[in-house]
């Protein structure tokens, strides 16, 4: 049962995790990317599960190391134990709205959200060729190629400010 | 890095999900490095990127299922990717074939991504929690895949006559061996018997190729009924022994070495 006490210990580390940056896209918090599966504190450890973006994303060793040795700095608990989990697995519907954003102020377009009943379960993923240009707002963009210069990310190009720009993939 | 396979599984349960994941793993882990030849030297720059891409995700699951294999088994993920002689590999024996021309990795990736999808379907069904949840996940990232493979086929179906020929006498070529990604396993009563895969390896063939009949079939005309065959996942060939040796030259240089 969770106790005023493991709560507040619990929002400590929230708080703490807000502070690291995506090592690939610095703009975005681990938190708002929604990286942070759960996080869990007792007598013994703080526990917290990181769920990758792709399962074979390179930043998640580094994001593994930068949240042990910040919750190490913080001593919420004697322990500290990072673990990656594909379960739930990361889809781009968890990137906070602040997340999505962030990475619209940092030129990266956000996913699309797909329309109810299109490819929204799990097992189905429907690939949606859409994007807004995040430097002007248009819709009137082409998809140059659904693959970038990291896993996550795809690139595009607008037709009104001609501008090419990359979105982070829907997933 | 992933959780452990589920601690609950018998000697006999644990030695057959130990049997299914590293001939997942292989597959993966052989497709991503011939893939991996293409960069810098693809066709356009666009699929320079999309092939260094795919190569990528494709060893980011080889290394997942490997990491869940060294978990069940108390190894050592390195060690069982780059530590086996290429006898020791389980991959199918579709995968033995160097990249080959343009035509020849678009045949092959559209065989394989193929039956991929159909067998990561069953694995999301697995009663194995970590490895439904990873295959679920993979499935997603899959579906890029699938779509490049398929954009491809088509695009060179439909294109001028050399790229067409190059195609039919790939997807010709590869036809009897991609039916070895579905071979049987020695193991496959216990897996289905517990739920491990969830549906026979017999049944996900008659799926993928009612699958892909309609698609190719327009493109090559009528392709023999095929079986999957026993050694189709222990033959090896030179081609393969080459890429083995290349893979693993870093490894072998300083065995136990931290990089």
């Amino acid at each position: 049962m969770m106790t005023p006490a493991t709560d507040a210990r619990e929002q400590r580390v929230w708080d703490a995790l807000a502070e690291i940056a995506d090592p690939e896209i610095p703009a975005i918090s681990v938190v708002d990317l929604g990286v942070i599966g759960s996080v869990s504190v007792d007598a013994e450890r703080v526990r917290v599960e990181v769920l990758p973006t792709f399962v074979g994303c390179p930043a998640v060793d580094v994001i593994r190391s930068q949240i042990a040795q910040r919750l190490g700095e913080l001593n919420v608990a004697p322990g500290v134990e990072v673990a990656v989990t594909f379960s739930p697995p990361w889809t781009s519907e968890r990137i906070t709205p602040a997340g999505r954003e962030r990475l619209r102020l940092s030129g990266f377009a956000p996913p699309v959200t797909a329309p109810a009943g299109i490819g929204d379960g799990l097992d189905e993923l429907a690939v949606l060729p859409l994007a807004e240009c995040p430097y002007c707002g248009s819709r009137n963009t082409t998809l140059e190629n659904p693959f970038g210069p990291t896993l996550c990310r795809a690139i595009y190009h607008c037709a009104d400010c001609r501008q090419p720009f990359e979105q982070m993939k829907r997933v | 890095m992933s959780e452990a396979p589920a601690a609950t599984l018998d000697a006999p349960a644990r030695e057959a999900l130990a049997e299914l994941l590293l001939s997942v793993a292989d597959d993966e882990f052989v497709i991503g490095f011939w893939d991996s030849e293409w960069t810098g030297i693809a066709p356009m720059l666009e699929e320079d990127v999309a092939t260094s891409s795919i190569a990528q995700d494709e060893i980011g699951h080889a290394r997942a299922l490997y990491e869940m294999l060294a978990t069940l088994t108390d190894g050592d993920a390195d060690r069982i990717a780059y530590g086996r002689d290429a006898d020791g590999f389980r991959h199918a024996a579709l995968l033995n074939h160097a990249r080959g021309d343009w035509a020849f990795s678009v045949a092959r990736r559209y065989l394989y991504e193929t039956a991929d999808a159909v067998r990561l379907a069953a694995l999301a069904r697995s009663s194995d929690e970590p490895l439904a949840a990873l295959s679920t996940k993979m499935r997603r990232e899959e579906t890029y895949h699938l779509q490049h493979a398929d954009t491809w086929l088509r695009r060179l179906s439909e294109g001028a006559s050399e790229g067409r020929e190059r195609l039919v006498g790939a997807l010709g070529r590869l036809w009897p061996d991609a039916q070895d990604v579905f071979a049987p396993l020695a193991a496959e009563e216990e897996l289905v018997r517990s739920g491990l895969l969830a549906e026979p390896m017999r049944a996900l063939h008659a799926e993928w190729q009612a699958r892909v009949r309609p698609v190719l079939e327009p493109i090559v005309g009528e392709l023999p009924a095929l079986t999957p065959s026993l050694d189709g996942r222990t033959r090896r060939n030179d081609d393969f022994r080459w890429l083995h040796g290349e893979l693993t030259a870093v490894y072998r240089s300083e065995e136990g070495a931290t990089w």
